[in-house]
């Protein structure tokens, strides 16, 4: 059971990040948004393409500088200018699983040294031994063979190339690991068995999650608590349960509405509920954050509140 | 089951059990009319490796207005049996045997006429059939559009080069089909490049393209799957109406089971270069019977159970490298009886429509039910179908 009387291990305040394309023209990619997540926990970001989730993800991580807002990772500040130690520490207790497995893989390199480079940079070991041992185990830990460690990224299926990029990030025993579309490459099957993997690990780390992923079925089985994304804003928040069963914001309705369940007769009869952001009369920047019940957030005014909660009760 | 009870299936030679079986062959001929038929494909890759030996005996049969499903693991082959379709398989690709039959109607006499694909030459395939007859929409939208040139004439191309549209018949014509794809702004959008529009839209365009020169058969080879939920769900209602409204065949490859319940009218499980188990939507969804299609059906996230592991199917796909006799799947299936690592089981007849590779529907083979978990699944499943017929 995930504690959330404890402090936030990630607490992102008010983030924002625009991309300037011209003189006139800027992009708001991630528009005041506000999220927690705490030691343990999987929290499930979802969204269409260009909704801003990945965004957030690298923002958090500081590959890009955000705009504005407040970050805080573990008690330390990590939004703005960093010390050369918080950096460091960053970086090793936050890790990053991404998307292409084979683009993030550096081909010329043999797996053990792409799972030992981040051990290598920190300085993580005192013998050669020790840094083959280490890797050997969390090759191990991810269901791959430590003869693996010889071997060339291109030698591998899609499925065990994802567990080495599992693998690399884990070896640096961090506090916390984002996964960007890390399961959207794969086959269905091969995605079983990665986010069995995934839970298996925070099973025995303890390790919290940020999990990006436009597939909601797939979300809902990892999630402790999900965070609907749309246009930059976060919308609703709230526990899987309360997502799955309550949902409030139409957005979030028309995408639980848009899964096909694997269910012929009822499939061919369901029509999925559209939504339209520029004829829904909804202004994201007008919303503010409403309190459903437990952990259950929802961004709106106070009308568009009363009227969606009415509405609820027939979804 | 205990290994006792296994080796009872050590009998039946591959020979008799064959000639025990209604096989494929004597599947009732009916008067629909059939569009597309593929029989007894064998296909053999080159490869500095050695021979791969990628289709093993496939047989599809498609009617007019129909939709069907082929569902698989990547490297299951679903794709190199649609490109064999189209005509427009690898060099180092070598056909062992087979047939595919597709049947149209001749343009200027209107005279319905038949050919093998196979047999015919690349040059008469690239005029006569590719994107005029069968037309194909690929995964990725992106890498499928020319990037330097705008939709509109990308749209256009197709009908100038296989019907001699003169342009300004073509230009009206690509924008109707803009319009009836939903891309608003049809005049303007002509003129815009691939990478001005989104995700959803250029594969729309893509759609566009395919329908440009009135096919009879769409192959759609994962439409979806580079798309997000809400997008996906309005691309597959598009499919779904222009089907209904020019009456076209379309055969999807995906290995979404979600997106197959929606739309398919028939289903085709490949594994290993070959269809373990075919039949209709109902009988694949609510009665599967092979072990394989078991676990596709099991690995579904399901989004009404707690459960907190999702299944899997242990092991990964065979290296089609090395061909081992007997059934492919027969390593990753805890069914497996004896005489699966020795005869390959040779498709065995449910009902009329639906067929299963495996030996477990020999009437000597030890009797085995699906895994409980998915019998209550399947068993919720048919209760909220109910409720959804009244």
């Amino acid at each position: 059971m995930i504690n959330y009387d404890a402090e936030p291990l990630l607490d992102v305040q008010n983030l924002k990040q625009y991309f300037k394309v011209s003189k006139t023209f800027t992009v708001k990619a991630v528009d005041d948004v506000s999220f927690k997540i705490y030691p343990g926990e999987t929290y499930g970001l979802v969204g269409e393409s260009g909704s801003g989730k990945s965004t957030i993800g690298r923002s958090v991580i500081r590959l890009y500088d955000p705009t504005a807002g407040k970050i805080t990772f573990d008690g330390m500040d990590i939004s703005g200018r960093m010390s050369k130690d918080t950096e460091k520490r960053l970086r090793q207790e936050m890790q990053m699983i991404f998307q292409d497995p084979m683009a993030s893989l550096n081909p010329r390199k043999k797996i053990g040294d792409i799972i030992g480079e981040g051990l290598d940079i920190h300085h993580a070991y005192s013998s050669e031994k020790e840094r083959g041992d280490k890797i050997k185990a969390i090759l191990e830990k991810v269901g791959l063979s430590p003869e693996h460690a010889t071997r060339y990224p291109h030698q591998f299926s899609g499925g065990q190339r994802q567990r080495v990029g599992i693998a690399r990030a884990l070896v640096m025993d961090p506090k916390m690991i984002i996964a960007d579309e890390c399961i959207s490459a794969l086959d269905v099957s091969i995605q079983a068995q990665v986010v069995n993997l995934m839970k298996d690990i925070q099973d025995e780390t303890g390790c919290a999650y940020l999990f990006i992923a436009h597939d909601l079925s797939m979300v809902k089985y990892i999630s402790d608590r999900i965070g609907v994304l749309h246009l930059g804003h976060l919308l609703e928040t709230g526990t899987t349960e309360e997502i799955f069963t309550k949902p409030v914001h139409p957005y979030t309705r028309s995408l639980l509405s848009a899964i096909p369940a694997p269910n012929p007769i009822v499939e061919k009869q369901r029509k999925a509920l559209t939504y339209d952001y520029k004829t829904s009369g909804i202004d994201y920047n007008q919303g503010t954050s409403h309190h459903v019940d437990g952990t259950h957030y929802v961004s709106c005014t106070d009308e568009e509140y009363d009227k969606w909660i009415k509405e609820t009760d027939k979804f | 089951m205990s290994d006792e009870e296994k080796k009872i299936e050590e009998t039946p030679a591959a020979e008799e059990a064959k000639a025990a079986v209604v096989s494929e062959e004597t599947e009732p001929e009916d008067d629909r009319d059939i569009i597309l038929d593929i029989k007894d494909l064998d296909i053999t890759f080159k490869t500095s490796a050695g021979p791969v030996h990628a289709i093993r005996g496939v047989n599809i049969r498609l009617h007019r207005g129909e939709t069907v499903a082929i569902v698989g693991e990547s490297g299951s082959g679903k794709s190199v049996t649609m490109k064999a379709a189209m005509g427009i398989l690898a060099k180092n690709a070598i056909v062992n045997s087979g047939k595919i039959r597709f049947s149209y109607k001749h343009l200027e006499t209107g005279e319905p006429d038949t050919v093998d694909i196979l047999k015919q030459d690349k040059k008469w395939i690239r005029s006569h059939i590719n994107g005029r007859r069968i037309a194909m929409v690929f995964q990725d939208p992106m890498t499928s559009l020319d990037p330097t040139m705008p939709i509109g004439k990308q749209i256009m191309e197709g009908m100038m080069w296989h019907y001699n549209t003169p342009k300004e018949e073509a230009y009206n014509k690509a924008k109707k089909l803009l319009e009836e794809v939903g891309i608003e702004d049809a005049e303007k959008r002509m003129k815009n490049y691939p990478h001005q529009l989104s995700g959803g839209m250029r594969q729309r365009v893509v759609i566009a393209i395919a329908l440009s020169c009135d096919p009879d058969l769409l192959i759609c080879d994962e439409p979806t799957t580079a798309l997000d939920v809400t997008i996906q769900a309005r691309i597959i209602e598009l499919i779904r109406r222009i089907q209904k409204e020019r009456g076209i065949s379309v055969i999807y490859i995906t290995h979404d089971l979600g997106v197959v319940a929606k739309v398919a009218d028939y289903v085709n499980v490949m594994y290993a270069g070959r269809i373990v188990e075919k039949g209709t939507i109902n009988e694949i969804y609510y009665d599967p019977r092979h072990p394989y299609t078991w676990g596709l059906l099991s690995a579904m996230p399901d989004l009404d159970t707690d459960d907190d592991r999702l299944y899997t199917i242990p092991g990964s796909p065979p290296n089609l490298l090395h061909e081992k006799p007997g059934d492919a799947f027969a390593p990753r299936n805890r069914y497996a009886l004896v005489v699966d690592e020795k005869a390959d089981p040779p498709m065995f007849k449910i009902t009329d429509t639906h067929y299963a590779a495996t030996w477990l529907l020999d009437p000597r083979a030890p009797k085995v039910e699906m895994p409980p978990e998915l019998k209550a699944r399947i068993e919720r499943m048919k209760k909220e179908a109910e409720s959804v017929d009244d």
